[in-house]
């Protein structure tokens, strides 16, 4: 029993190190407070802001920046502060559903194809570079006409096209790491597929999972605020920064720097998962060098 | 009691001729540890592996069977090789320093046979993966089992492949070249480490190896390969004071002898054919100082006395004598 809980706190004591190595990046300490104020915003949103984004005030259209509306109002006198928070909440929500089907897809496909080779590789592999040919954006519309619009929808539909990516990484670490003796010599103990693809081969290639994860978030979110720009992802009268964006880009003429909110809001956001990933990267890759 | 038999292996790489493998038989017996020995390239690894099915893909066994306790191995479901991998059979790689997962701690990987075969839960495989390490020699053994890899010597990683090849009381440890990446120092103590471990757990061993030095001090019977044949076949005793084929004695007649400095270093000259493009008779002929012009024929499996099998025609037929070396 002493044995099991030393060991345990000495993998924690692991664990915490990576996070160390990644936070002790002045770069990536402030990506992630950013994703973890961004966490607060889409957790405790309707606490936080200041008015009920959904509230119109059509006496109030456009109006200047202010105390009591602090990035002033839309076109129908809705407060955009109160609907960056509301939006930050799909602004995760989305890219977590996106990279959480192609996870679904890829990482089995991938590491199976990658130990084994074989028929599932090949089929699995002509299956990629087929979706991979297509124009990213009209995949997704394809799939889009089948699903029908709306949010998961959409995301959903994006995750599909990210799949064969994330199986080629996958794939491709997965069949450099299916060489080294220690995965020969789980097999050699009796250790079943299955388990050495989980508990042998996924753990060595995290790095690059966790790197190609962290940046597919934020060609995610991207992705989510075109679809929603042109009308597929958000439906009204909720509130993402795609559609924000839309909003802002019809009503240019009146209000010209409404595009800077929910823009500023997802650069920073996209800029802050790609850092996180490079010094998860950097974490884990100096870890290994030791 | 014969504990393992393979009879007629032969691999194959589809589309080539002749195999990798060819026609080897050889016994191990209960309790007695045989060395598999030869040059690179003569297809040691690839029998050795072959045993527990952990053949690269591309490669087939196209003949023969391996028996161990009554079952053949090589007509086993993916399932009950399972069972056997890590349970009643051991085995214990060449290099230690990429054979451990660098994510898991040593005690979990130590603990995994048991999990995996006995069905003990972590706690008391952890227990056991402790008395273990204890009993292969490293000390500190109840901090150590947490410990990563990349914290243990080269030879501390391979005493902790060993313990996870003996945690669920094998019968036979298959041992590829288990010394060959590690210090001499640190050689003679896995050895040592071995030994006990094969008189107190009445291990069957086989050690695929090419130093004639181990083979000397551990082995009980010899199974010397070359170019995917078996040359010869014997006791170890008889091996290096009496070998019954040319590519033997010249193995021994290789190894450096102390004492003598400033001498030659004795080379056999050329290398091992590659696979399609062996010899039609004897394959060693090329490279043999005995060759005559019958060699060219195909050598058939001679017995030359109880337990001893060679390849060479001329010692078979009485015409040829070799030299001996002594266990020098």
């Amino acid at each position: 029993m002493t044995t099991a809980t030393l060991s345990s706190a000495t993998r924690s004591s692991q664990r915490s190190r990576v996070i160390r190595n990644v936070l002790r990046r002045p770069s990536a300490a402030t990506a992630a407070g950013f994703v973890a104020v961004l966490v607060l915003f889409a957790v405790f949103g309707p606490l936080i802001s200041p008015h009920d984004p959904d509230a119109q005030d059509l006496g109030n259209r456009f109006a200047e920046l202010s105390w009591s509306h602090l990035l002033g109002t839309d076109e129908f006198g809705r407060d955009v502060a109160s609907r960056i928070i509301q939006a930050s909440r799909i602004a995760l929500v989305a890219p977590l559903i996106s990279v959480g089907v192609a996870l679904l897809i890829g990482l089995p496909f991938g590491l199976w194809a990658g130990l084994r080779r074989g028929v599932v590789d090949a089929v699995a592999g002509r299956l990629a570079d087929t979706v991979l040919s297509l124009p990213a954006m009209v995949g997704a519309l394809a799939i889009l006409a089948v699903l029908g619009p709306g949010l998961v929808n959409a995301m959903v539909a994006i995750g599909i096209i990210f799949a064969p990516g994330l199986f080629r990484v996958v794939r491709g670490a997965t069949l450099a790491v299916a060489e080294e003796t220690f995965v020969h010599s789980a097999v050699a103990i009796g250790s079943p597929t299955r388990r050495t693809l989980w508990v042998h081969i996924l753990p060595n290639i995290a790095a690059p999972l966790l790197v190609q994860v962290t940046i597919l978030m934020g060609v995610a979110l991207l992705a989510e605020a075109s679809l929603s720009f042109i009308g597929l992802g958000v439906q009204p009268p909720d509130a993402s920064w795609g559609s924000m964006l839309k909003a802002a880009y019809t009503n240019q003429f009146d209000a010209p720097y409404s595009v800077v909110p929910p823009g500023i809001a997802m650069v920073l956001t996209v800029l802050a998962f790609n850092t996180i990933g490079d010094a998860i990267r950097d974490a884990v890759g100096l870890r290994r060098g030791i | 009691m014969t504990l393992l038999s393979v009879e007629g292996l032969t691999i194959d790489l589809p589309g080539r001729q002749p195999g990798l493998v060819e026609d080897v038989s050889f016994q191990v017996s209960e309790g007695r540890s045989t060395a598999l020995i030869g040059e690179s390239g003569c297809g040691k690894t690839l029998t050795s592996m072959s045993i527990l099915g952990l053949l690269p893909a591309a490669v087939r066994v196209t003949a023969g069977s391996v028996w161990f306790d009554g079952v053949d191995l090589l007509t086993c479901t993916p399932r009950q090789l399972r069972r056997i991998r890590g349970g009643p059979v051991g085995m214990v790689f060449q290099e230690p320093m990429s054979s451990l997962n660098p994510t898991m701690t040593v005690g979990d990987q130590i603990a995994e046979a048991r999990r995996l075969h006995l069905g003990e839960r972590r706690g008391a495989a952890l227990a056991r993966a402790r008395e273990l390490l204890e009993r292969v020699g490293i000390p500190n053994a109840a901090r150590r089992i947490g410990a990563y890899p990349h914290e243990m010597s080269g030879g501390m990683q391979q005493r902790v492949m060993i313990a996870a090849a003996i945690a669920c009381e094998p019968k036979l440890v298959i041992a590829d070249e288990p010394t060959t990446a590690l210090d001499v120092t640190i050689q003679a103590e896995i050895l040592a480490l071995l030994r006990d471990l094969q008189r107190d757990l009445d291990l069957a061993v086989l050690l695929v190896t090419h130093d004639l030095g181990v083979v000397a001090d551990f082995c009980d019977e010899v199974v010397v390969m070359y170019a995917g044949h078996i040359a010869e076949r014997t006791t170890v005793d008889r091996l290096f004071y009496d070998p019954g084929h040319p590519y033997s004695s010249a193995l021994l007649a290789a190894v450096p002898q102390s004492g003598q400095a400033r001498s030659r270093l004795t080379v056999i000259p050329g290398r091992v054919p590659s696979a399609g493009g062996f010899p039609a008779g004897c394959r060693f002929e090329p490279r043999c100082a005995h060759a005559v012009e019958h060699c060219r024929e195909p050598q058939p499996d001679a017995l030359l006395g109880e337990g001893h099998r060679t390849r060479c025609g001329r010692v078979a037929s009485g015409d040829l004598t070799l030299k001996g070396a002594g266990r020098g």
